[in-house]
């Protein structure tokens, strides 16, 4: 692997116009990732996922190079019906698209960033892959008490004109003071066997509020890891929903630190898998000063020999005295193959704190089915039912309704 | 000044600190194949045992310290310490109490357990381990007319090599981690229990370890087998003289039970903690592992550990007969400097398994407390129920509280049920109790015991007494 992502390297920095500090730190990241490798299970954090051997197992040799010179033609066919927005589409890895146009121009600023480093904390050698191999990061940057009019979708497309690629991303977001966005994660896969990285860095000043949904839902045979990384200044407030169901192997990572007093962070996440997927989330919630929030609830139903793991870690820093931490992951087995794996950790330094997680997975329950059958139900009718409902409470929590009515019809949940 | 007062200013110190002036032989110091024999040779051992020691000692080599427990420390210089010291007068050992050293006879007395009155008063069978060796174990003849062999381990290889040989090993093999390895390669001494088929053991079976000597590691290894239809309750106390360095605890513990036998395990840890300042203390770093082997069988593990400098063990139970269930109910308590890594792992198998961990820890002063456990659903395992629940207790704002579960479950007609919670005294509960007379430390007594009360109840009256006793002590001095 090691000569391919020398090549591929030196083929991507060659088209780009880079000074020379740029291409050193960018080879450094190169070094450190040919030296750690894709993550695997001895690490603690990849302890349930063993991202080297999935590579392996379904995409084999992998290249990190794409030429990134012809355009792509855009398919408005994939946009979101029905709800008016703004769009960035990704197509291949390649920005094709960026717009804006429900909003006031002088009020969002788009930075080419794209000689910064990601360095985050509690990441991986994912990061320096990231950092390596991304060609164009922006920053989007919220201006001043501006709140978008229109939620943005984050269009990402793949079609088969890839095979067995890397495809790396970066997006940097900052929301100023009093701003809002509402942001959708929407992918859109037509290919197979392309390994996805993706990074987002989000930066919340006071009072700012970031709804954050990530929605994976269309059937492909692709690989996904995405990063958030979140800092809250003080009375912001980040909402950040996962639906992870399509791809046939996704981890999403978050890691927030809640920095301001009265800062609150919510992760709500469905797993809905089937066949042979293994999804996982990982959330890490540092709370750094006092008076801070935070909710997570994650709910996963699997059928066949799918495979759901949710890592959540609460830490409470000596400071963050009035910390109000709270985690619950269900998960419903159908299938004799299914497996749920749940690590739910509490890492705490202060007294005056309400903490808690709860963990619980098991069958449907038979007694409910059974009531329900008894009032006239197929068994077939009464298992949906149930279903619907277990899913239903974590939609629920999601804020926006015009987004949740959207995420409603995607999952086919009624109410 | 009332009574409470009084004991507690008593205990307040480390009472079990002193040391006992006793003539001891050593083994050479350090750690290699001659130190291995002189042990074997000393305790006169088969040729197997030797062969199992040193079978373990060659994996032990190739092994690595592990480093991913919470609470660090400086690194165990394995060669510095004298893996055999025993009394002098054990050399012959004395065929009865009689014979023992008054030295150690006055020693344990000191500790509580006056070995000679305890054979007649009270009903517990003793068998106390001082150092490596094994000095007396009481109420031998009658648990012989029962069939029950209670003995130290290095009788039982002499006496029972075929049951020895059989179990030993067959739950922590010496392929397993690098503490537990360790022990098979230099354990000295420990007890040795065979409840025979269809027997209620009519008392309850007690070990009392003791670290006298400096610069010894203490490796006891424990073999407790209850064969089909049987019942055994077993209690283990430890303490350890105040001394400035870290002295090593690395012991084995393993429990089988077969059909329809049970197996109550209670430990009640005080192994000296070290002083306000962190400065030495025992590093309690023991394997304890129980296999339900047999159809409907029981093994349950109680503690409580208020003692040690680091704590670091997760009594385990696998559970591979159909319809067996598996037990833990924990109390640790770190104060000052003290850190404790400890849980449990319950491995589900057999079908129809099911599991219950009650975990409860308080950390004041400066400690770090971390319950890390694993509960493990495998396919096979239809029918099975877990249900854990850990709460935290934390006085003080320079003490932590960590909870670290892995819950895996891969079959589909199997629950699971976790729950955790951290939090501090609250406020309203401590003002109701003061309200009504009770000084402050006495409130916070009062409701850590009710926050403890599930575990407690679950020991033997004797123990349950020290224990709540033990609780209120091991906090003295962190509500302010």
């Amino acid at each position: 692997m090691k000569e391919q992502l020398q090549k591929d390297f030196y083929n991507s920095i060659k088209n780009l116009s880079l000074s020379q500090k740029d291409i050193e730190i960018k080879k450094f990241c190169l070094d450190s990732f040919i030296d750690k490798g894709f993550p695997n299970k001895k690490e603690e954090d990849w302890k349930f996922t063993d991202l080297n051997q999935i590579i392996k197992n379904n995409i084999g040799e992998l290249s990190f190079y794409n030429d990134q010179a012809s355009t792509n033609k855009v398919d408005t066919s994939v946009f979101v019906d029905g709800l008016e927005h703004n769009k960035i589409v990704f197509i291949n890895g390649r920005i094709e698209k960026i717009d804006f146009e429900y909003e006031k121009k002088d009020q969002i600023e788009i930075i080419d960033q794209s000689e910064t480093i990601n360095e985050f904390e509690n990441s991986n050698s994912l990061s320096d892959l990231n950092n390596a191999f991304t060609n164009k990061c922006f920053k989007i940057l919220v201006k001043k008490s501006y709140q978008l009019a229109k939620p943005l979708i984050i269009y990402h497309t793949t079609n088969s004109k890839i095979w067995s690629k890397n495809i790396n991303l970066r997006l940097n977001f900052e929301l100023d003071k009093d701003s809002s966005l509402r942001l959708i994660d929407l992918f859109n896969d037509t290919s197979e066997k392309n390994f996805l990285n993706i990074f987002y860095n989000f930066e919340l000043k006071e009072n700012a509020v970031l709804k954050n949904y990530k929605v994976d839902k269309f059937e492909n045979k692709n690989i996904k890891y995405s990063f958030n990384n979140i800092d809250q200044d003080k009375n912001s407030i980040s909402e950040t929903f996962i639906l992870s169901s399509g791809s046939n192997f996704s981890k999403n990572e978050i890691n927030c630190n809640l920095n301001g007093v009265y800062a609150s962070a919510f992760v709500n996440g469905v797993f809905s898998l089937n066949n042979d997927k293994h999804h996982e989330i990982r959330s890490i919630i540092n709370h750094l000063t006092e008076n801070t929030k935070s909710y997570q609830l994650i709910k996963s139903v699997l059928e066949q020999s799918s495979k759901a793991v949710y890592q959540g870690k609460i830490f409470v820093n000596s400071d963050a005295q009035k910390t109000d931490g709270y985690q619950l992951s269900k998960a419903i087995l159908l299938n004799k193959e299914s497996e749920f794996n749940a690590k739910p950790e509490l890492e705490i330094y202060a007294d005056d704190v309400k903490c808690s997680h709860g963990s619980a997975s098991g069958s449907l329950n038979e007694d409910s089915i059974f009531y329900l059958m008894s009032r006239g139900l197929s068994y077939q009718q009464s298992r949906e039912l149930l279903i619907n409902g277990f899913l239903l409470d974590v939609v629920e929590k999601i804020t926006d309704s015009e987004i949740k009515n959207l995420i409603k019809n995607m999952l086919g949940i009624k109410e | 000044m009332d009574n409470r007062q009084k004991e507690i200013n008593n205990l307040k110190d480390y009472k079990y600190g002193f040391s006992t002036d006793i003539e001891n032989i050593q083994a050479p110091k350090g750690l290699n194949e001659d130190v291995i024999k002189f042990i074997s040779n000393i305790k006169k051992e088969p040729a197997w045992m030797l062969e199992f020691r040193l079978k373990a000692f060659e994996r032990f080599k190739v092994l690595k310290e592990p480093d991913w427990q919470k609470p660090k420390f400086p690194k165990i210089d394995y060669q510095d310490l004298y893996y055999y010291s025993a009394p002098k007068s054990m050399k012959d050992k004395p065929k009865s109490l009689d014979e023992l050293d008054p030295k150690l006879l006055e020693t344990y007395k000191k500790l509580g357990i006056p070995l000679q009155e305890q054979a007649r008063l009270n009903g517990i069978a003793v068998d106390a381990v001082f150092d490596s060796v094994s000095v007396a174990t009481t109420f031998k003849d009658e648990l012989t007319k029962q069939g029950i062999i209670f003995c130290p381990i290095s009788e039982a290889i002499q006496n029972h090599p075929e049951l020895v040989k059989k179990y030993l090993g067959s739950v922590i093999p010496t392929s397993d981690h690098f503490f537990a390895t360790l022990n098979s390669a230099v354990f000295t001494d420990g007890s040795f229990v065979y409840i025979p088929e269809g027997v209620r053991c009519p008392m309850e079976l007690s070990t009392y370890f003791r670290i006298n000597a400096s610069n010894t590691g203490q490796f006891e290894r424990t073999l407790i087998i209850a064969d089909k239809g049987s019942y055994v309750s077993y209690l283990e106390g430890c303490t350890a003289p105040m001394r400035d360095e870290n002295q090593l605890h690395a012991a084995n513990v393993e429990l089988i039970a077969l059909d329809d036998a049970e197996i109550k395990y209670s430990t009640v840890q005080n192994w000296y903690p070290g002083d306000q300042d962190g400065k030495g203390g025992i590093y309690n770093f023991v394997t304890k592992r129980g296999l339900c082997k047999g159809k409907n069988s029981k093994i349950s593990w109680t503690q409580v550990e208020t003692g040690s400098a680091i704590t670091w063990k997760y009594p385990s139970c696998i559970l591979k007969g159909d319809n067996s269930v598996g037990e833990f109910y924990s109390i640790a308590i770190t104060n000052n400097h003290q850190k404790a890594d400890t849980g449990t792992k319950m491995i589900h198998l057999g079908k129809n398994t099911k599991s219950k961990i009650i975990s409860k820890g308080i950390s004041a002063g400066s400690s770090d407390m971390t319950y890390r456990g694993l509960v493990d659903i495998s396919s096979k395992a239809k029918n099975s129920t877990n249900y854990t629940q850990c709460d935290s207790l934390l006085m003080g704002n320079k003490c932590g509280a960590h909870t670290v579960p892995y819950i895996k479950n891969k079959n589909s007609e199997s629950n699971i049920a976790h729950e955790a919670t951290t939090s501090k005294i609250s406020e309203e509960q401590l003002h109701y109790c003061q309200q009504r007379g009770l000084n402050p430390e006495e409130a916070v007594g009062l409701i850590v015991n009710g926050f403890c009360k599930e575990v407690l109840q679950q020991l033997p009256m004797e123990f349950a007494v020290e224990a709540q006793k033990l609780v209120g002590i091991s906090l003295e001095g962190s509500v302010g």
